[in-house]
Formats: C-alpha cells, structure tokens, sequence
C-alpha cells in the first residue's frame, strides 16, 4: 500500500457521503414503494414528488426532545445507536464501487480498504453491530425494549451461522490475481469479470445466493425477520424509548445496513461493477469508472428495491418458526450446499 | 519499553483495563462489556502484530459470537449486582490460591530478562490467511485436526448433558 494519504482520505470521504447519502434515499424509496403497493400516495407534499421529505424527517427529529427513560443507564443508552450506526458505516469500507482507475501512472483501485480479509471485516462488523441493539435494548430498562434486545442478539447468533457458511461456498470460487483464494471482494468482483454473464456466481452458486439472501435479510432485520422491533408484539422492540436523534441513528444504522448488505450481495454475486458490453474492464479511465460506477449502484438499486418489495408483501414470522428455519433448515442446507460447492471445485468444474 | 510502538502501548493499555474492569465490576452486564473491550485490545494487538485475519477472527468469535451469547445469557437470567456483595471465607482462600498461582507462573519469568524485549518472530511472512492456512491445513494437519476433534467431543457431550432426560416410558 503506497497510497498517498490524501487519496485514501478522499476516497473515504466520497464512499461516506455515498454510504450516508444512500440512507435518505432508501427511506423515501421505502416509503413510496409501500404507498404504491398499498394504493396509497406516500409522502409526495415536501419537494418534488416528496423528495424532500427525508430532509424534513431530520430536522425533526434534531429538533425533537430526547428522553431518557428513568433508571436507564446513561453511558450504555446513549453509546448503543452510535454503535449501531458506525458499524453499519464503516463496512461500506470495503465495498469495491469500481475496478482500478488508472490516472497517467497512478493505478487507484477504487475501494477505500483494499484487505485481503475483506468479507470477514463485514462479518465482525455485523456481528459487532449488534451490540446496538442488544445493549440499546438492556439499558432501557423497559420489558419491551429488553424483549427485542434478546431477540436480536438470538436471531443475529442463528443467522450468522447460515451467512458465514454460504460465504465460505461461493468464496471458494474467486481467485486473487496470483491464483490464491481470497477473502477480498475485490477479488471476488474481478473473477466475476473475467467471463461472460454466466460467470457471475449467482448462476454458478444460486443455492449459497439463496441463503446468504435470507441471512442478510434476518441480519438487517427485514421484514420477514424484524422480530427484535416486531410493532404488535413489542411495541417497538429494543427501540421502544428511544427518541429524537438517538431514534434516528438507529434508523440510520437499519438503512445503512441495507445498503451495505445490498453492496456485498452485489459484490459476491451479482459481478459488482461487471455488465457485459458496458463495463468489461478492470483498468478503466474516468469515462469507464463512472459506467462502472454507474452499473454497480443499478444493481444494488434493484436488490434494495427487492428488499423493499419483500418487506411489504410477506408477513412477519413467529419467533419459533423463525428459530426453527435458522436452525433446522437453512443450517443444514447451508452445510449440504458447502459439501457440494467444496466438492465441484474440487473436481474442478468452475 | 521505550522502543514499543504507541499502537502496541495502546491496544495493550485497552487489553489491560478491560480485564481489570472485568474482575473489578459489580454489574455483570458492565463487566461483559469491559471484556469485550479486552477482546477488541487483543484484536487491535494481533493488527499491530500484522496479522489482520486472526484479529478479524478475534472480532468475529470473540468479541462477536461468543460475548453476544454471554451478554444473552446475562440479560436473560437478569442477575442483580447484588447477588454478588459479599467476601465468604471461601472468596478470601480463592484469591490467596490465584495470587499464588501467579506468583508461581511469573517468578521464573521476571528473573530472566527476555521478558523485556520482543521476542523474534517465528514466521517472517505476513501472518495473512493464505501463510495461516498453509501452515494449518500442510504442516500442522494432524494437531489441528485432534484439536477438531477434542472439540467435537465436547460438542458431543455439551449436547448430551443439555439434552432432556427422558424418563423411560414402559420400555
């Protein structure tokens, strides 16, 4: 890593304000799909057609007052949303946006933390991320609340077991440049790029796409999977006390989360950047990253909208159905799948 | 100590509150959270040692998996800070044996005076997950594979003791 500073500050930056700019986005998305699903208008009054109306939401909610409930444990209760939400933003860090931009003689690949653990930097994070929840749960010193933090902390354990293993299936697919596995997005991208269509893992792997799907779902606490806020149960699950901006970190933390599990999908099996005839190349010049650019958000457009268009067609599930299918059927699934993808490429059939 | 680099002096002072802060707290809930502020040190050590998997791995068990089931637990029974007032006979001769213990493992250290510097690293190649599973799945196959084993057993026997105990009906 010779990388001048400057240069990794700027990327950061830009892939923060992406990260962060995605939020407001995602939520008037959210908010306009489920009022056209449900023959309803939505928030069309602030803005052109409503665009504003995410702006107006902060202003609110930085003006509201923020309560804390009594007995609650000051530090813990004010620390949990802020977890919550850094961690969900740190991990766009290794979200690869584009291939290498090659400027003159400088080769920038356009990726702020280019590591070769890559993934796993997601997985520690995800799983860090939820102490946010659990903790915002615990201090709150409310039942409801403590109900949702459990049940976070539960699902999040049952779920990471079924990500982790349909990570491990389709990683045995990408090759870094010397021929070695990797752990790196990156990695995982340009072996994507380096064939046809066809050559994206979802169609070589689409059962671990399956799986590593509804795992990211439960992981973000989408609906089917929000039982840690489920409304008629729990009032709000761990966030019943929260309000104002210490509220809406929390929710920033859920759409960061989104679109940063909607980014790694992409990355690992949608090609990332790669579109045949559009962006082919890994050494692109400016003209080239922003098609790449371009053709990666498209993608993670569509499964944010698929996202979105899950959470308002199918209901909640119970809590034991919830256990059972992490448990009794995705495990095992996931487990049979690695034997089958461990073994064909084994035999060398990718 | 001089020529440490700040980053080790910082993960280690982390490290080093954490787990005094363990020990030291009253409310179970603030002591789990200090440990894993401990783990997270070790994690930070184990990056300053180069080795950016095994501190993602530390994250990712540890601090992650293993601590968030300890939290779980925790919440769950609900255990009042005060169930744990108190200094019984038994506490007092419990930490006379753990002061001697360490006593023991340190006397022979603190004589010899390699302690104070850093040791030699064994493996001079980056400690990525490509050296690391080399190492595991070529020259130590066999160590690491008992070790897989022994924790299957356990796993075994965990299972076995948690399960319901069925009381034999008419057979």
């Amino acid at each position: 890593m010779t990388e001048p500073f400057f240069l990794s500050f700027l990327k950061a930056l830009v892939v923060f304000a992406i990260a962060l700019g995605a939020v407001p986005a995602l939520v008037l998305a959210e908010r306009r799909v489920s009022a056209f699903m449900q023959y309803r208008v939505g928030p069309n009054r602030v803005g052109p057609l409503g665009t504003l109306q995410p702006l107006a939401d902060l202003i609110k909610m930085i003006f509201k007052e923020e309560v804390r409930p009594d007995g609650a444990s000051p530090w813990i209760f004010s620390a949990a949303p802020a977890i919550t939400a850094i961690c969900a933003l740190a991990t766009a860090a290794i979200v690869p946006f584009g291939g290498v931009l090659v400027v003159g003689e400088r080769r920038i690949p356009l990726i702020v933390a280019d590591v070769e653990i890559g993934v796993l930097v997601a997985l520690a994070m995800s799983s860090m991320a939820v102490y946010g929840l659990t903790l915002g749960g615990w201090s709150s010193n409310s039942k409801y609340s403590l109900l949702g933090g459990l049940r976070s902390s539960a699902q999040m354990i049952s779920y990471e077991l079924t990500l982790g293993l349909s990570l491990i299936s389709v990683l045995l697919l990408s090759r870094d440049p010397e021929g070695f596995g990797s752990f790196g997005l990156r990695s995982a991208v340009e072996t994507q790029a380096q064939g046809g269509l066809l050559s994206w893992n979802v169609f070589k792997a689409p059962i671990s796409f399956l799986l590593f799907t509804i795992a990211s779902f439960a992981e973000t606490h989408r609906l089917p999977f929000d039982l840690p806020e489920a409304e008629p149960e729990l009032v709000g699950g761990y966030h019943t006390e929260y309000s104002a901006m210490r509220f809406g970190l929390f929710f920033l933390g859920e759409y960061a989360a989104m679109f940063v599990s909607s980014c790694i999908i992409v990355c690992l099996f949608l090609g990332g950047w790669h579109l045949p005839f559009v962006a082919d190349e890994v050494e692109v010049d400016g003209f080239g990253a922003l098609l790449q650019l371009g053709s990666f958000l498209l993608k993670v457009g569509a499964v944010t909208f698929f996202f979105i268009h899950v959470r308002w067609t199918l209901p909640r599930f119970r809590y034991d159905q919830l256990m059972s299918l992490g448990w009794k059927v995705l495990l095992p699934v996931a487990l049979l799948n690695l034997l089958v993808m461990g073994s064909l490429v084994a035999l060398k059939v990718f | 100590m001089a020529d440490l680099p700040f980053s080790f002096l910082f993960f280690s002072t982390v490290a080093l509150t954490g787990a005094v802060n363990t020990v030291t707290h009253r409310n179970p809930v603030h002591a789990a959270l200090w440990l894993v502020s401990a783990l997270l040190g070790i994690a930070g050590l184990f990056l300053t040692l180069g080795s950016a998997f095994l501190a993602s791995v530390q994250v990712l068990v540890y601090a992650g998996a293993i601590m968030v089931l300890f939290l779980f637990v925790v919440m769950l029974l609900n255990l009042e800070a005060s169930m744990f007032e108190g200094l019984s006979s038994g506490r007092c001769a419990s930490i006379v044996a753990g002061a001697a213990t360490v006593a023991l493992i340190l006397f022979p250290l603190v004589e010899d005076d390699s302690l104070w510097t850093v040791p030699e690293p064994r493996f001079h190649a980056p400690a990525s997950a490509r050296t690391l599973s080399q190492l595991l799945f070529h020259e130590y196959v066999l160590p690491f594979e008992m070790v897989s084993l022994v924790l299957l057993v356990a796993m075994v026997g965990a299972i076995h003791l948690a399960r319901r105990t069925r009381v034999s009906e008419g057979a």
